[in-house]
């Protein structure tokens, strides 16, 4: 069946506690050489029959509408995959 | 005066909440989030806790609920909305009220006796209090830091729409030590403090004068039922 990802993050602009928690942790290991940690949001929405253009508007406005708020997140990424049987 | 106080799975706080508008003089009327009925309330108290279990971001699968299509149909007519903590975060989801909210800044959950100041006494939540009174109620979430971009920011205060302001210490890294907010009415108010926790002497917030004394909640729904007073 084939999948939609839908891939959402925390707006730059905006304080990421978590990924800063985890920055931290890797700053205590030693891992000098990165310089900061995000996280965001990875939505897999498996589809019953082949996808069209007209159920892709629908997830990326579902997207915007529901899976992240525009206050605080962008989508980053809506894309197929394993489109092909599996 | 019937004020609905809606359940949702997850919600913590709505026996407090039911409990507080019996304290000022109304008739609390238990609503439920899976029906499309507010059985004909005069205002409507979305509670605390963490419903849908918060998946999502806070508030954000509630705020899906099939009762907020009735909740946001009686808020665009005039009708009075309180959104306490979870209730605030379902509220601003489904954009009644302007921003969003984050972890709090510090990545912990706070409990504390928080003083706060009135920043707008003519809402439909407010207008027992002055403008400028210092009150003190219990907060106590995770993701409780407001945020909103720049440009709302100064809408909001210019209009007036920011409605409490942490004062002593911003708990969550709230931007403009923004504790609660409005719409551009004033019938929907929504905070991260609890009022409903601040309505009984003995089981309130410690306050100066004594433990547990605290009862500035109160006039949140006395506020509410003056308006509802003079419909």
């Amino acid at each position: 069946m084939p999948t939609i990802v839908v891939e959402v993050m925390p707006k730059a602009e905006l304080l990421d506690p978590q990924g800063k928690a985890v920055a931290g942790a890797l700053a205590r290991l030693g891992k000098t050489r990165f310089t900061s940690v995000r996280i965001g949001k990875r939505f897999e929405v498996t589809v019953d029959g082949a996808v069209d253009d007209a159920l892709l508007d629908e997830v990326r406005a579902l997207a915007e509408e529901m899976f992240s708020n525009s206050v605080i997140e962008d989508v980053v990424s809506v894309e197929v995959i394993g489109s092909v049987n599996h | 005066m019937r004020i609905g106080v809606i359940t949702f799975p997850g919600s913590l706080d709505d026996r407090d909440a039911q409990r507080a508008v019996r304290i000022s003089g109304a008739t609390p009327v238990a609503l439920w989030h899976g029906d499309h009925d507010l059985q004909g309330v005069d205002a409507v108290i979305l509670p605390g806790g963490f419903a849908y279990g918060d998946y999502l971001r806070a508030g954000a699968i509630a705020s899906y609920a099939p009762i907020m299509a009735e909740v946001i149909d009686a808020a665009n007519k005039g009708v009075p909305v309180l959104g306490i903590c979870n209730g605030f975060q379902m509220l601003a989801e489904a954009r009644l009220v302007p921003g969003a909210h984050t972890r709090n800044a510090h990545q912990q959950f706070i409990r504390r006796d928080q003083r706060l100041r009135v920043e707008n006494a003519t809402t439909d939540w407010t207008n027992a209090f002055e403008t400028n009174d210092e009150i003190i109620i219990p907060m106590k979430n995770a993701d409780g830091r407001f945020v909103a971009d720049s440009e709302t920011l100064a809408r909001i205060e210019g209009q007036g729409q920011v409605v409490f302001r942490y004062l002593d210490v911003n708990p969550n890294g709230s931007l403009n030590d923004i504790a609660g907010v409005s719409n551009e009415r004033g019938n929907v108010v929504a905070l991260m403090p609890h009022p409903e926790h601040a309505t009984e002497p003995g089981f309130g917030p410690d306050t100066p004068e004594a433990m547990s004394s605290g009862i500035d909640g109160l006039k949140f729904f006395e506020s509410a039922l003056r308006v509802l007073a003079t419909v």
